[in-house]
């Protein structure tokens, strides 16, 4: 009974305590000239898709949830958009070589394709950033014709 | 006593928690500052074998083989369908090309060899991490980032580009042999494709 009880005040100790530990957030005001809505000509609709079913991780401004400032989520986020950044970030598009272009449209392209992204457990808060069919078709298309211009 | 007792177990784990996220930092850190380091011994080398560079270029160096070779590897284990073997040769691959010495070559080579690499180097990455319909999405655009950079640091033996039209529109890859072994398909086309042409 009392291993019970340190353990559940250990626990909770825990929790308090790694609400301590900071973590930095990815938010930023400025649109870098580098923006892949800036230096394409993407049409409103794609723009609107795009800003709100991948730029939370894929861009320097995430919109964070309230949640965020709990711990241990705000970890959990914090490295999901360290991976999504460092794979992809569509605020320094232009800052990439044509060939660094080509096959990242490529792999996009696949990803969104095979719905591999947006992620399940990025969706299944974010219902707004699931693709509709069309949308997705769309999408595809609208990339398959920058890659191949 | 109980109390006090409890209270520095309690402040010991923090310290613990607190020291094991402090520690995974500085690996970071050190990892990168290494990396800086040897960018940084690269650019020191630069211009100090200007007399090699034609017979450079014309048989490729010796990193540029061991990315052929390690490239070749990658191909046939696609033709086998061996995912897990494909997976230690992507990052096999993506270690002999960050070893790629671009220092005797041309300003304009240089530029295009950095941007080959990096890319490539982010194909191998995703070889050695996903399952065998990844891998061989990644191997096309590989197989181009590897051509292009025949095309700059030649090779020592002669190449053949082949292609299959049925593989996502059309897919070159480069092989040492006439003889066709499809890595897009593996078993299931074993020998769909053509040869393109020659590379010596």
């Amino acid at each position: 009974m009392k291993i019970v009880k340190i353990i559940g005040l250990f626990l909770l100790v825990t929790l308090v305590g790694i609400q301590f530990f900071p973590t930095s957030r990815n938010q930023s005001d400025t649109i870098p000239r580098t923006d892949f809505m800036l230096v394409n000509d993407v049409p409103e609709q794609i723009k609107n898709k795009l800003q709100v079913s991948c730029y939370d991780c894929h861009s320097n401004n995430t919109a964070y949830p309230w949640y965020n400032k709990v711990q241990p989520v705000a970890w959990l986020l914090e490295n999901h958009v360290k991976e999504g950044r460092a794979e992809l970030n569509f605020n320094e598009w232009d800052s990439l070589s044509s060939r660094r272009k080509a096959s990242k449209l490529k792999s996009i392209i696949s990803q969104i394709e095979n719905d591999e992204m947006p992620l399940a457990s990025y969706t299944l808060i974010h219902s707004d950033a699931v693709f509709s069919e069309t949308e997705k078709q769309d999408i595809i298309k609208f990339l398959t014709e920058l890659k191949n211009k | 006593m109980k109390k006090s007792k409890l209270s520095v177990g309690i402040i010991a784990i923090a310290l613990v928690i607190f020291t094991v996220t402090s520690c995974k930092d500085n690996k970071q850190d050190e990892k990168s500052a290494k990396e800086d380091h040897s960018e940084m011994n690269h650019d020191n080398s630069d211009g100090h074998h200007d007399g090699e560079k034609k017979e450079m270029a014309m048989n490729g160096n010796g990193a540029s083989q061991d990315i052929l070779n390690d490239y070749f590897n990658l191909k046939d284990a696609l033709v086998a369908d061996d995912n897990a073997k494909a997976k230690d040769l992507g990052a096999t691959l993506a270690k002999s090309l960050g070893n790629l010495d671009v220092s005797n070559y041309t300003d304009a080579q240089k530029v295009d060899l950095k941007d080959i690499i990096e890319d490539a180097v982010e194909q191998s990455e995703h070889i050695s991490e996903n399952d065998i319909a990844h891998q061989r999405e990644h191997f096309k655009t590989l197989s181009k980032d590897v051509t292009d950079m025949v095309a700059i640091t030649g090779t020592a033996s002669a190449l053949y580009e082949q292609f299959c039209p049925m593989y996502d529109g059309g897919s070159t890859w480069l092989s040492r042999s006439k003889e066709v072994l499809n890595p897009y398909y593996g078993s299931k086309m074993l020998t769909c494709g053509n040869v393109k042409k020659q590379i010596n």
